[in-house]
């Protein structure tokens, strides 16, 4: 790659960063009127969606006689953490009583494995129809984007069928394949917007310079896509962390991820529904994406704001 | 390239096809090979295993028989307009009020954001349990001494489905609002000015300038929103089953049940061959004119 | 860049896959059994065919049938068979066996002499296809019960009821009391057995088959069933406060009292079991809901999907000998609380209710149930009726039986 097009990637930086900063009118005195309608909207709305994760702590401290009498709001009488071991290595399925950390680390093994590959599938695909167009691409993106509204459960059967023909059914090289091809529309319609928006005189310098379609994308997409990239990594983990469907379907008993042992340990009653138990198996469920959450929150928007603003 | 080789059509931008192949075997076998096995075997009457033994198209005339194909579709339009309008609505008030220069955005922002890290599943099984009569919202406002306040929208027929809609904008509004806020990130200051100098109102300013100037974003969330909308399946299982009786089904989960409870592949395959004509008349034209004809190398 | 993405994915994933070879003489054993009655049963299983020498990989998959049966199916279909899945008897397999998936046991079954141990045969023959036998039956359930919680009864003042009149009878009672008279959970199948169990006992055996062994348009449509129907809609009514989704927790219902009483089938003993109440005491059982006291031959078996590993293929037929050995029958069904598939079988220990339903087997007061008469399909369609008809009370008695007469007609 020449300086040419070093030099024109460093200006064109300066276009990511107006995307972080707010652009709204001018905010005035501290305390005027406008002021404490806008705060106090927020803190009114953030209190609803804050209230069912209180909801799930609080519970999942509880014991279950006080579950029974109390409000479902008040706070514990008495901390118990007893749920949360009891989520974690002690709850039963059928005869295995090892809670949830049996799925702990066949759903790390599941998500690393198939975010990266969807994600590599899914930022060329977005390359080449940003900046490659070929004959066709176009239709072939159309079908991809209505492939996003078929419900995943009228794919099962042809699904299991190719499976079961390439000889990887039940494999979780299988599984990896089926959350790349489901992840594909979304992430490369992201891609494909996040490329298309880049300065189009970064990508002629290159071409004048020789650069190929890997080297351009290698030396050049790539080092300026980080938030795009964080957008599809935390979508991506989010969604293949939390599916239910196609780990239940497509692995077998040692490999079901953690959501399988989610919806075992809360339809498993034994009884009564031990909902401190239920609660805290939810939270430990779905800890590692709000981690995720919480770790990267400004490069989301930044990132969507790239990916889903122009196109 | 311009001074290189370029023996026919099929060789120009080679490197581009070829890295493509992912993209168009997932496009080609899966989704439109897919999707013709399914639509060719829902003329047949295939139980547990898929045959060819053609029936016309007599599980079409069953499906539309049938009540509760019906009430899924009835119950589709419902949440997929109130999940529309109010995703649209609140996603964008919450984005313009973030929007104002506040403090403490991030920690706003996250919060409204953080419901879209949980799984369908699980915000079921939370708004279940805060809308069950007995221990929930209408078990507490009671305990406190207003004993006919009655909202138990889970357990009541004719309101569940509204009951479900709640526990979804809970879950996805925050990724909304996240795309608006992108978007209004990235209009141009200068516009703002431009408005105020000319003494337009902040509301018509939204209305008339930003929200037009917004249109990519609004495809986007669009197309985020309605596939979400077709496919709900996940949250009515975890929140009612579908029920009580079959007041809260939904046309995926009509197909799920037929195709692997029942034992019908026919079936299931018929009505999800309804679902994919419809989203088709719908979005096809409509993605073409979009992704279609755009101009660019 | 990218290569390197994907083969570091690749080889991730076959190293990840690399789980090494089992040890040769494990078998996975898929059910829905996971409620807490049938957690114990099961465990007595696997516990026999632990002492064999092999081992039992437990594959629960909670949520009831509904639920596992379609991930089980796609296992086999799609080439990843398990070592052995439950299955109700009756005609839930019977494509995967035609399409030749599933394992022939007919050499076992001579072996064991099956034909003679197991009764009553309709239990085999529900497991025959073509002369050939597929299935090892464990269990027989019934449907025909209704459980009363003593202590409810108690609570309203009025003595337990001896049948469903006398129990549609005490229910404002019950309800002044602050009881639900009758819990039916949300799932489906729920109501729709209940309607069942009202049919064979309301409507009479005769009745029962003319349905649904002969499917009989006419008289689904006729006066007789329009009995039934009145008493489902009793039922409806004294039901409409059941808030609760799950049949063990409907159960439960009955066993604190907050619930008069459930028509559940025999697997419901084992909640009761669990929770350390007894029979007689502190609940009541009537078979036939003490109208006509028959016991239908619904239940459980295995099936073994055809595996081309020798070692698994010898650890199947283990297995398919443990599930019918005396003592395993024994621990296994007095854990479950339904009835032994072996007529020869010492069953002291069972309790009252158990002893009422044996009873009521060596008469021969048997009739086959929905699974083996209906095929899913109908079972399903009937399902949406009856989940609709309980939770729907405006529904009129006469639009529910036509809509009913409509299911029997085009029945398979």
């Amino acid at each position: 790659m020449s300086d040419h097009a070093v030099a024109l990637s460093a200006t064109s930086s300066n276009w990511r960063d107006d995307a972080a900063g707010p652009s709204g009118p001018k905010p005035r005195h501290m305390f005027s009127r406008r002021n404490i309608f806008l705060y106090g909207t927020l803190v009114v709305v953030a209190l609803y969606y804050l209230l069912p994760l209180y909801v799930m702590v609080v519970t999942s401290l509880k014991g279950m006689p006080e579950i029974r009498l109390g409000n479902i709001f008040s706070p514990p009488l008495e901390i118990t953490f007893e749920p949360w071991v009891k989520a974690w290595s002690q709850a039963c399925t059928g005869l295995n009583c090892d809670g949830l950390s049996r799925g702990f680390w066949n759903s790390v093994r599941i998500t690393v494995p198939s975010v990266i590959l969807s994600i590599a599938i899914a930022s060329v695909n977005g390359y080449a129809l940003a900046n490659w167009r070929f004959k066709g691409a176009d239709t072939f993106f159309v079908i991809l984007i209505v492939g996003a509204f078929i419900p995943y459960q009228v794919m099962i059967y042809p699904i299991v069928i190719i499976l079961r023909e390439i000889g990887l059914y039940g494999s979780l090289t299988g599984l990896v394949i089926v959350h790349s091809i489901f992840g594909m529309p979304i992430l490369t319609l992201l891609f494909r917007n996040y490329f298309t928006s880049m300065p189009e005189e970064l990508f002629r310098a290159a071409r004048v310079d020789g650069a190929g379609f890997w080297g351009i994308y290698l030396r050049i997409m790539l080092p300026m896509s980080l938030p795009i990239f964080v957008v599809a990594i935390i979508l991506q983990v989010t969604g293949i962390w939390n599916d239910f469907l196609f780990g239940v379907v497509y692995t077998r008993p040692d490999t079901y991820p953690m959501t399988v042992q989610l919806n075992n340990i809360v339809n498993s009653v034994q009884g009564v529904k031990e909902y401190n138990v239920n609660m805290a198996a939810t939270i430990l469920t779905g800890l590692v994406p709000l981690i995720v959450y919480f770790i990267s929150g400004k490069l989301f928007v930044r990132g969507i704001a790239a990916g889903a603003v122009k196109g | 390239m311009s001074k290189s080789e370029r023996p026919s059509q099929l060789f120009r931008n080679l490197n581009a096809k070829v890295a493509s192949i992912p993209m168009i075997l997932t496009a080609m076998v899966v989704f439109v090979g897919g999707t013709a096995w399914t639509v060719l075997y829902s003329f047949t009457n295939s139980k547990l295993l898929p045959r060819l033994n053609f029936v016309g198209l007599d599980q079409y005339y069953r499906l539309w028989a049938t009540p509760r194909w019906l009430i899924s579709i009835e119950n589709l339009l419902i949440y997929g307009v109130i999940s529309l309008v109010f995703s649209l609505v609140i996603g964008f008030l919450l984005a313009a009020l973030l929007d104002q220069k506040i403090r403490f955005e991030d920690t706003f922002r996250t919060i409204f954001l953080y419901p879209f890290a949980l799984s369908f599943i699980v915000t079921g099984l939370v708004w279940q349990w805060l809308l069950n009569p007995d221990f929930g919202v209408q078990g507490v406002v009671r305990s406190l001494g207003w004993t006919s306040f009655d909202f138990n929208p889970l357990y009541n027929s004719s309101i569940v489905i509204y009951g479900i809609s709640i526990a979804a904008l809970w879950q996805g509004t925050g990724l909304i609002m996240c795309l608006m806020l992108a978007g209004l990130r990235g209009i141009d200051e200068d516009i703002w000015k431009a408005a105020r100098v000319d003494g337009i109102p902040m509301w018509k300013t939204y209305l008339f300038i930003i929200i037009p100037m917004m249109r990519p974003v609004f495809i986007t969330t669009l197309v985020i929103i309605a596939s979400g909308i077709v496919k709900v399946y996940d949250l009515v299982v975890a929140q009612t089953s579908g029920g009580p009786g079959i007041a809260s089904e939904v046309p995926a989960k009509y197909v799920y049940d037929y195709m692997f409870f029942a034992q019908n592949l026919g079936q299931g395959f018929a009505a999800s061959t309804m679902m994919l004509l419809s989203v088709m008349i719908v979005i096809v034209p409509w993605a073409y004119l979009e992704f279609g004809g755009r101009k660019r190398v | 860049m990218r290569y390197k993405f994907l083969t570091a994915a690749f080889a991730a994933t076959v190293a990840l896959n690399f789980a090494g070879p089992a040890a040769a003489t494990d078998l996975e054993v898929t059910h829905w059994w996971t409620s807490g009655g049938e957690a114990a049963a099961v465990a007595e299983l696997a516990k026999a065919f632990d002492a064999t020498g092999n081992h039992w990989i437990d594959g629960a998959i909670a949520g009831s049938g509904g639920t596992a049966r379609p991930i089980m199916i796609s296992r086999i279909t799609g080439g990843d068979p398990m070592g052995a899945t439950q299955f109700n008897h009756g005609r839930q397999a019977e494509e995967l066996v035609q399409a030749g998936l599933m394992r022939d046991l007919t050499d076992v079954a001579t072996k064991g002499k099956w034909t003679e141990v197991v009764r009553p045969k309709s239990l085999l023959d529900s497991c025959t296809i073509d002369g050939k036998i597929y299935c090892v039956p464990v269990n027989i359930h019934s449907w025909q019960w209704l459980w009363l919680s003593n202590a409810a009864f108690e609570k309203a003042g009025v003595p337990v009821p001896k049948n469903w009149n006398e129990y549609v009878a005490a229910a404002p009672a019950l309800e002044k009391a602050g009881i639900v008279p009758l819990a039916v959970g949300g799932q489906a199948w729920q109501a729709s057995g209940a309607f069942d169990v009202l049919l064979a006992a309301v409507g009479g055996t005769d009745a029962f088959l003319k349905v649904y062994k002969d499917k009989d348009a006419k008289f689904a449509a006729g006066p007789e069933v329009a009995k039934v129907f009145k008493a489902a809609d009793d039922a409806r009514k004294m039901a409409k406060n059941t808030n609760v989704q799950d049949w063990n927790q409907a159960t439960n219902m009955v066993i604190t009292g907050k619930a008069g009483g459930q028509i559940m089938g025999d697997w419901a003993q084992g909640e009761f079991q669990v929770a350390g109440k007894t029979a007689g005491k502190d609940y009541t059982c009537l078979p036939g809901l003490g109208l006509n006291e028959v016991i239908a031959t619904g239940g459980d078996a295995f099936y073994f999907p055809l595996l081309k590993d020798a070692d698994k293929a010898k650890a199947q037929e283990v297995l398919a000998e443990t599930l019918l050995d005396p003592k395993t029958q024994v621990a296994f069904n007095l854990k479950k609380g339904s009835l032994p598939v072996r007529g020869d079988v010492d069953l002291n220990a069972a309790n009252d209710c158990m002893k009422k339903g044996l009873a009521i087997l060596a008469k021969g007061a048997v009739i086959p149930w929905t699974d083996q008469l209906l095929s899913q399909d109908s079972q399903k369609q009937k399902e949406d009726l009856f989940s609709e008809f309980f939770a729907k009370p405006d529904m009129s008695l006469e639009d529910a039986q036509k809509r009913f007469a409509d299911i029997i007609a085009s029945a398979d």
